[in-house]
């Protein structure tokens, strides 16, 4: 554990309380303005790759588009539903908030910086489980929309809220597992030690960045993480065609947009783990200089990795089809749980024959050979993947899906796999290949 | 930490625990109490942290409030049981057992925690220099003892634990094959209390 330089007098005095308030003002200040440009970007760019304009009215070049849709939501009535549970339909959107700018706290966006002879860690809160800290923010993550949906006492939402809570714990598994492949490469839980590994000292220590030595648990974190904030091709959650808007069907106003913002802090966050824990967190050429200006270098590279990934989620947006139900429950948990597994078994043999010196000719293939034993047997054991005839009455519009919701949600169980079960639920037929 | 700081912590953190476990059996909304439940773990763990256990108090957000509790409401979402309240109980006499067991075990806390007056408390500097002593952190100390000391204990829980997932998955599946497309139907039948519910849907 690498501990903040800041505390290393061992006395907290009123400069040490001035820097930290400064860095939670700036963290949170980067966040928004990071998600107030990304919701601009993500329009600007999607209207690229479809042949539109996309916003250009307000500022140059729209820039300005998303601060104006803010002040309109600010502006709008904020309607609660008279079957709404009104307490926790007022505290849900915070409950989404909330966790997605903690999950933030703990990621480094630059090496040391020195301020007044103080030095101090580019990064909120240095605690020692900081991965951990991540793993259970963005668990946390999920109670937002889940009792958002509940809340509203509405059918759609409802839908929405379940898929989301089963979506979140399923892809929950594959994501720690990924995240144990880059613990076991580094040896720490915490965020600066990720960021020590991987420190840059001429192009050679780009073998450091993890995604060299776990290139596998780092395309499992992507696609983990995805179905972890609901970006698109996982977002279920807020399926229009299926359930109008998803859980925040019933919000309007700045509650509404309360929603949309976390959910892009959810992305801008996760892309920031994922830069931290696999691509070099802030290193890259420059930031081994010792004095502010490596700080300054490293922030700058800390963001261009960050837009680099943004439009990574945003080329996807615009061009992968949203999955089938069916289909997310398969990729999480017969694909991406148990590749993750023996992924993470490989790496536990490397790292043992590393320190125990063994012969690397010998153990590194046999440990791949172990590992596609393991794998084989799994796929083996594994059910095949069968359409379950829907049961009669249920495929039916007219059936007997009562207005509680309760038969309908039995449609998204993930037991109907022919997908022709969902016509029950849904206002048309899903129109997804 | 120091003295007073760790005092307003202990007062602040405990006090919501006991405050939303009191509202864990008093909410009759079961959302309600869920909520109540994850207030009282977060509590929990900040409890945890003030004793410099950091893992335990991030295993017990992401397991228990993370996914545990996110069960719970799944299932009562599911159920459907979250409008009306369930007051028939199952279990007769649960509350005056549930009762007895609770002043009990308030009883042999008490005495517990009197006799033991002695002893060092857990944030003496005896029990934690014990760990940052040996040159581990939190995380390599916990690791080392619960697969070398504890594995024996460790694998018969997690054998125990992949019993009850195969358990679980067995009474699922039990009437459910391709040639029994009535199974989910009887299985509601078949189920508890709330098997009324499930046959509904």
């Amino acid at each position: 554990m690498i501990e903040d330089p800041l505390w290393a007098d061992g006395e907290i005095d009123l400069a040490d309380v001035v820097i930290i308030i400064g860095k939670v003002i700036f963290a949170f200040a980067f966040l928004m303005i990071t998600v107030v440009l990304f919701i601009w970007f993500m329009r600007k760019v999607i209207s690229d790759m479809q042949n539109r304009i996309g916003p250009n009215r307000a500022g140059p070049f729209g820039i300005l588009q998303t601060l104006a849709d803010g002040v309109k939501l600010f502006m709008k009535e904020q309607s609660i539903p008279e079957q709404a549970d009104q307490r926790i339909f007022k505290l849900a959107p915070y409950l989404t908030l909330l966790p997605a700018f903690l999950a933030f706290c703990v990621i480094p966006w630059g090496t040391q910086i020195t301020i007044a002879g103080n030095t101090t860690n580019l990064q909120v809160a240095e605690i020692p489980m900081g991965v951990l800290w991540i793993l259970a923010m963005s668990g946390i993550g999920v109670y937002g929309v889940m009792l958002a949906g509940w809340a509203s006492g509405s059918k759609y939402p409802l839908l929405g809220s379940i898929r989301a809570s089963a979506q979140v714990i399923s892809y929950e598994a594959a994501l720690g597992l990924a995240v144990i492949g880059a613990v076991i490469r580094s040896g720490s839980l915490s965020m600066q030690s990720f960021v020590a590994v991987q420190a840059w000292d001429g192009p050679g220590s780009l073998r450091d960045w993890l995604i060299a030595s776990a290139p596998l648990s780092f395309v499992i974190f992507v696609i983990a993480a995805l179905a972890e904030t609901n970006q698109p091709p996982f977002d279920l959650v807020e399926a229009e065609q299926e359930l109008v808007g998803g859980f925040h069907t019933e919000y309007t106003g700045i509650r509404f947009a309360m929603f949309n913002v976390a959910e892009f802090m959810n992305l801008v966050t996760m892309s920031a783990v994922a830069i931290t824990l696999f691509l070099g967190g802030p290193n890259g050429p420059g930031t081994d200089r010792a004095d502010n200006w490596g700080a300054l270098i490293s922030f700058a590279w800390f963001v261009g990795k960050l837009w680099i990934f943004l439009f990574a989620a945003v080329w996807l947006r615009a061009s992968v089809p949203r999955l089938r139900y069916d289909q997310l429950m398969d990729l999480g948990w017969r694909k991406l749980i148990p590749l993750a597994l023996v992924w993470t078994g490989i790496l536990a043999v490397i790292k043992v024959g590393r320190a125990e010196g063994w012969e690397p000719g010998i153990y590194l293939p046999a440990s791949f050979a172990g590992a596609g034993l393991v794998a084989l047997f799994i796929y083996a054991c594994m059910p095949k993947r069968e359409l379950v005839p829907a049961p009669s009455g249920r495929s039916v519009p007219s059936g007997p899906s009562g207005p509680s919701g309760t038969g309908d949600t039995s449609g998204t169980s993930g037991i109907d796999t022919s997908g022709s079960t969902t016509s029950g639920t849904a206002p048309k037929e899903v129109a997804h290949r | 930490m120091s003295e007073v700081a760790q005092w307003v912590v202990f007062i602040v953190a405990s006090s919501a625990a006991i405050g939303m476990a009191v509202g864990v059996v008093t909410q009759r909304n079961p959302v309600h109490a869920a909520l109540a439940l994850v207030g009282t773990l977060f509590a929990v763990a900040v409890l945890f942290v003030m004793q410099e256990a950091h893992f335990l108090a991030a295993v017990q957000i992401i397991v228990y409030a993370g996914a545990i509790v996110v069960l719970f409401l799944f299932v009562i979402m599911l159920l459907g049981i979250d409008k009306h309240e369930v007051l028939d109980e199952t279990l007769p006499l649960q509350r005056i057992i549930a009762g007895i067991v609770g002043l009990g075990s308030l009883v042999v806390g008490a005495i517990l925690l009197l006799k033991a007056d002695a002893a060092p408390p857990v944030t003496d500097p005896d029990s934690t220099s014990r760990i940052s002593g040996s040159g581990l952190g939190n995380v390599e100390h916990i690791g080392r003892s619960l697969f070398s000391d504890y594995l024996w204990a460790f694998e018969i829980t997690s054998v125990l634990l992949v019993i009850a997932v195969v358990g679980a998955v067995v009474l699922v599946r039990r009437r459910s094959g391709p040639d029994a497309p009535e199974g989910r139907e009887g299985l509601g039948a078949a189920g508890d209390a709330g098997g009324s519910e499930k046959a509904r849907a």
